[in-house]
């Protein structure tokens, strides 16, 4: 099931291929819903099952696409699962649904997710296509839950909505930083993830 | 079959609109129950909100339940008429003519026993709907609580009117001055409104935001004078 080529499939998103910090896809949405872990775990959750199965189907169909339309057929099969896990959202998640509110449709957007059909699914077998699905997916998410971490615990002083900073350093001065809160501070977020991860992997400097 | 034909092109699409659209279809009406169920849920923490009652979606239901007492609908001249209020969109109501609308109020009793008169508001900001409620005390003049929401104000900015340093703001102001109906102002601070009304200092940066809260104010408050003065000459 997961040879060492699948291997390299599944985990080389993760890392040394990541979406966001090495290919620099799915900016956008990072600094939009990373200002709390629970959206932006939700967010991440969301884009890894819509990616994946995404790729399913594109690799499933990818013998009866007519080429002149394929673009057009991933659109439509993208926003199809996004509208499905909007309206799951909605039902089930309705306050994280509300906080994450035009982000979640703006995943058909995603620039990782056509990126990721075209590149990928619409030449590879839907076993190999759903593992670079999650792996993307993951990847993205990665980032997205260390931003989101940051971000909290320096401009909320909470993870998840739960204190984590104890009152006595408030009493002793402490003051949450809000600048976290605003999207620039994610944007200088993800530029320091890319120096630690750059500066550990010397073949990917330029 | 070719499979870069028009002809195999044209029937693939038809096909896939078509399974998608059940596809859709089916997920929609499977999870509409549920969806309603929350968005109700919501409404009531928000009409709760605006009577200083904070609620979580579990305890909602069972707060409203227990501290909205009554709900009904009056025409413009302050009488009652048919009508289901928790159910009505204002903003259908605010493109009909004054004198034709209906107007939606709920009942709160708190703890401390006086009723207090929730009206819901809607209006627009600078980027989309913005909507709240506000509670009046049983004077009819009194603003006891308020509540806005926002669809998709600038964040820091505009959307700083869902914060509650700005909604406690109002509590305690008036809408009427010497027996008039005169809206409540959202002032630039420092600024002071020339008719004499009472203000609350704006969102500093939301410019266009305030504005729409003054508005939204003066536009679904209005139809409500008579309402109001009526309660007014009955209580004090």
């Amino acid at each position: 099931m997961l040879s060492k080529k699948n291997k390299e499939i599944l985990l080389g998103p993760l890392s040394k291929n990541n979406p966001v910090i090495v290919q620099i896809l799915g900016i956008c949405s990072a600094l939009a819903v990373t200002a709390k872990l629970e959206p932006a775990l939700v967010m991440a959750v969301s884009v890894t099952a819509v990616v994946a199965f995404a790729n399913v189907i594109i690799s499933l169909l990818r013998n009866t696409i007519p080429n002149s339309i394929r673009i057009i057929v991933q659109l439509v099969v993208v926003a199809a699962l996004v509208i499905i896990v909007d309206q799951v959202l909605k039902a089930y998640m309705y306050q994280v649904s509300k906080q994450l509110s035009v982000f979640v449709g703006l995943i058909i957007t995603n620039c990782i997710l056509m990126g990721r059909l075209e590149a990928f699914a619409l030449s590879h077998k839907p076993w190999e296509s759903f593992l670079d699905g999650v792996g993307n997916g993951v990847g993205y998410g990665i980032i997205l839950v260390i931003v989101a971490f940051f971000r909290e615990l320096l401009g909320s002083g909470t993870l998840f909505g739960y204190q984590v900073i104890p009152q006595q350093m408030y009493d002793w001065g402490y003051q949450n930083n809000g600048l976290m809160i605003l999207p620039p501070m994610a944007l200088i977020t993800v530029a320091c993830i890319i120096w630690v991860h750059r500066s550990r992997n010397k073949d990917l400097q330029q | 079959m070719n499979k870069q034909g028009n002809t195999y092109t044209l029937i693939y699409t038809a096909v896939m609109v078509i399974v998608v659209a059940f596809i859709l279809a089916f997920a929609a009406i499977g999870l509409k129950p549920a969806q309603e169920k929350n968005i109700a849920i919501d409404k009531m923490s928000q009409i709760l909100n605006s009577v200083n009652i904070t609620s979580t979606p579990e305890d909602a239901q069972e707060l409203y339940n227990k501290y909205i007492d009554d709900s009904f609908v009056v025409d413009a001249n302050g009488q009652l008429v048919k009508g289901e209020s928790f159910s009505m969109n204002i903003a259908d109501q605010l493109k009909l003519p004054e004198n034709q609308r209906t107007l939606p109020i709920f009942i709160c009793t708190d703890d401390s026993g006086s009723p207090k008169y929730i009206i819901p508001l809607s209006g627009s900001g600078l980027w989309g709907p913005i909507w709240g409620y506000i509670s009046i005390e049983n004077d009819g003049n009194t603003v006891y609580g308020a509540f806005f929401a926002h669809q998709g104000e600038t964040p820091g900015l505009g959307a700083e009117i869902e914060k509650p340093q700005f909604q406690k703001q109002f509590q305690g102001k008036h809408f009427f001055i010497d027996g008039a109906f005169t809206s409540i102002a959202v002032q630039k601070a420092g600024q002071k409104p020339q008719n004499g009304a009472d203000y609350v200092d704006a969102v500093s940066g939301g410019t266009i935001t305030s504005k729409g809260v003054q508005n939204m104010l003066q536009n679904c408050v209005k139809p409500y004078a008579q309402f109001l003065e009526s309660l007014n000459s009955k209580n004090i």
